[in-house]
């Protein structure tokens, strides 16, 4: 991790000096174990608090969003894979990109980890896969492959599917991954068991949208759940309320959803939102042999019409 | 005022003999993790955990809350007439509050109870409430309460202090609510154990080591820290979400809403957060607070120094630090506050 940091300054001291681009967009070291904060640099010297380790898991696609300027921005595989969604949905242009791949193992899981130890953890480091954690009466080390976010353990995009420069060599991609055993388990549940499985999901969440804000894919200018004129859902904590923003979140991102598992890292309440969106991301998988973000040349399923879409659905 | 030991046996037994006078309120674990809720029958309270992740605020000012009701049913005599909705004021015991959440109480009270404006919704369920805190010997790192004129100790807010002392509570009646709790709990033994509180305390407030400088925020300008150049370096990151002023003790805004099913409805209000662009729209449709950093400067501003400068009893937080550890993308108030204070003093 360390040869990555030294060459993603490297790479961005040399777009700044060369003025290829007007600011890059990084992470930065956090105040807290486990966390790194999304920043810009826009000049050299804001470079030196750029960081990368296990702990860059929010996706850095969602910055782009609308900007104007030239950026330089450092993109692990998820993230390029939704810089690609934002170019195809006309969110950012591929000429106003310089992109930083980085080869990724895969970020680590905050709250998997919290949730191991009985007390606060104090400081948390990492060296060759291992990590080692720290607090009040412990000291302990930790496979990295063991505490993966979910989603990066079952990823198989770990590079970058496009990219201007690229921080290292290669890493493998993981093969023979069974990515949808949590999604075939719901859907072989009875109609009863699989509302009781949402509702117990849904039974804590508090609704400050920090999923879809996450979500490089929520960019609507203004989203259906904050819609007034006409105001489709009820703002309350009322189930029904609660159920609509999420089972509608997961349709407006299906085709377009990357599973960079951002949504799930940002909720404050623990809840696993991507047990929706995985749905709808293994269906466009297998009715038409998509994966979203991997080319710019692609238009994505729901968005074009092909005679041979499947339509066995339609009775 | 006098100082009860509770014999950690008794414990359960006490508050038994309150439940027919009380409502129970306290820290549970709700699916991953704790929330103050209604006690059921023999259910106890996790007074010994440290906080929960949502603050103690909605047993006064739930998330959500009725208000009123209507019918528009013209067959019924009262049809179009807006009605009170009948609120439950029986006395409630709020177990297991934290010093910096009690004082948060405080802080709010200022915005529900004043001269000129009282919530009745809020007062009444803050009336009805006898709190009963937890003084902390053990705090998180992201614990501030001693620099914002709160500390693990702190009684304001409270109606009984509890100390924890091993096998035993001490408990330190503040008020009249808090000793009529007491004893009809029948924890009566008394303890002469005061001068053990005083240097717990000062134990406990030594383990504090994060904290934050305000001294330089009421003397400045409003509108050079609002142009100060760090806003744009700290609201880049933001996500706007809702979580910081949700998880927040102090944080008092409020929707209303009006919800009509079939021929029944309601008018209730839900919390609200200056972090959606929602909060400021206008029916024009333009939006004063249209971006991003207009966004978090208004957190930061007025939490920091528009609450500071109008009701001059210190920063609107407790130091509880739930937005810090929250935060998705570690936006912290700490590292904010600092910046915005160092600037008041240098500029
Ligand atoms: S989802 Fe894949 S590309 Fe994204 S962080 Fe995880 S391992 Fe890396
Ligand atoms: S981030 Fe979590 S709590 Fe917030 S709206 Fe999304 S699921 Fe609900
Ligand atoms: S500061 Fe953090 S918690 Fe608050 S709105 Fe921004 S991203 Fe959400
Ligand atoms: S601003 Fe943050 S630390 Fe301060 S009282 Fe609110 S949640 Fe707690």
């Amino acid at each position: 991790m360390l040869e990555y940091i030294n060459k993603i300054k490297e790479i961005s001291t040399k777009l700044l000096e060369e003025k290829k681009v007007d600011m890059i967009v990084g992470f930065r070291k956090g105040s807290l174990p486990m966390m790194n904060e999304p920043c810009f640099a826009k000049n050299t010297e804001d470079i030196q608090s750029f960081v990368w380790d296990s702990n860059c898991g929010i996706n850095l696609a969602n910055y782009l969003t609308n900007r104007k300027e030239k950026i330089g921005i450092v993109a692990k595989g998820c993230d390029s894979r939704n810089i690609v969604t934002h170019i195809i949905e006309n969110k950012i242009n591929r000429d106003q990109l310089t992109i930083i791949g980085v080869p990724c193992k895969g970020m680590i899981d905050r709250k998997m980890i919290s949730d191991m130890f009985d007390s606060e953890i104090t400081e948390v480091t990492e060296n060759n896969g291992k990590i080692t954690v720290k607090g009040n009466g412990f000291d302990k080390t930790l496979e990295k492959t063991e505490v993966l976010q979910e989603n990066c353990a079952i990823c198989i995009h770990r590079n970058p599917v496009i990219y201007d420069e690229l921080v290292a060599k290669e890493v493998e991609e993981q093969k023979d991954v069974d990515r949808y055993e949590d999604v075939r388990n719901i859907e072989a549940m009875s109609p009863e068991d699989k509302w009781k499985t949402f509702d117990d999901l849904l039974k804590t969440c508090i609704r400050c949208y920090a999923c879809r804000n996450a979500c490089p894919l929520c960019y609507c200018p203004t989203c259906f759940v904050d819609e007034a004129k006409p105001q489709w859902v009820g703002k309350s904590q009322d189930p029904t309320d609660t159920r609509t923003f999420h089972f509608l979140r997961a349709f407006h991102c299906a085709g377009r959803c990357t599973d960079c598992g951002a949504c799930v890292r940002a909720c404050p309440m623990g809840i696993n939102v991507r047990a929706f969106t995985k749905k709808l991301e293994k269906d466009c998988f297998e009715l038409f042999n998509w994966e979203a973000g991997l080319s710019i040349e692609e238009r994505p399923p729901l968005d074009t019409f092909k005679p041979g879409d499947p339509d066995e659905f339609i009775k | 005022m006098k100082v009860i030991k509770i014999d950690k046996t008794k414990w359960a037994e006490g508050l038994n003999k309150l439940r027919s006078d009380y409502q129970l309120i306290g820290p549970v674990k709700k699916d991953k993790y704790h929330d103050f809720q209604m006690l059921g029958k023999d259910q106890l309270p996790d007074v010994e955990l440290l906080n929960t992740r949502m603050s103690p605020k909605s047993v006064v000012f739930p998330q959500s809350e009725v208000m009123l009701e209507y019918s528009l049913d013209e067959t019924k005599e009262d049809h179009h007439i807006i009605k009170e909705v009948e609120k439950d004021a029986s006395p409630r015991a709020v177990f297991g509050i934290r010093p910096c959440d009690a004082k948060a109480l405080m802080l709010v009270k200022l915005n529900f109870d004043t001269s000129d404006y009282k919530d009745p919704y809020w007062i009444k369920a803050f009336e009805a409430s006898t709190f009963i805190g937890m003084a902390c010997d053990d705090p998180a790192s992201t614990c501030f309460c001693t620099s914002t004129g709160c500390g693990p100790y702190n009684e304001e807010g409270l109606d009984v202090l509890m100390i924890d002392v091993g096998d035993h509570y001490l408990a330190k009646g503040i008020t009249e609510k808090g000793e009529k709790l007491l004893k009809t709990a029948g924890w009566e033994d008394t303890s002469d154990d005061a001068s053990l509180i005083e240097s717990k305390k000062g134990e406990a407030e030594a383990k504090i080591t994060s904290k934050v400088a305000t001294e330089n925020l009421k003397d400045k300008a409003i509108l050079d820290l609002y142009e100060a150049p760090f806003w744009e370096d700290t609201a880049f990151s933001c996500l706007n979400c809702g979580t910081c002023t949700y998880v927040c003790p102090t944080c008092w805004c409020f929707d209303i809403q009006d919800e009509t099913h079939g021929k029944k409805g309601i008018r209730m209000r839900n919390w609200d957060s200056c972090m959606f662009p929602l909060f400021t729209l206008h029916t024009t449709g333009h939006n004063p607070r249209e971006t991003q950093i207009h966004r978090v400067r208004q957190r930061f501003m007025h939490k920091l120094k528009y609450f500071t400068d109008k009701y001059e009893k210190g920063i609107m937080c407790v130091g509880c630090g739930r937005c810090v550890r929250l935060c998705p993308v570690n936006i912290d108030i700490r590292t904010v506050c600092d910046k915005m204070n160092n600037y008041a003093a240098s500029s």
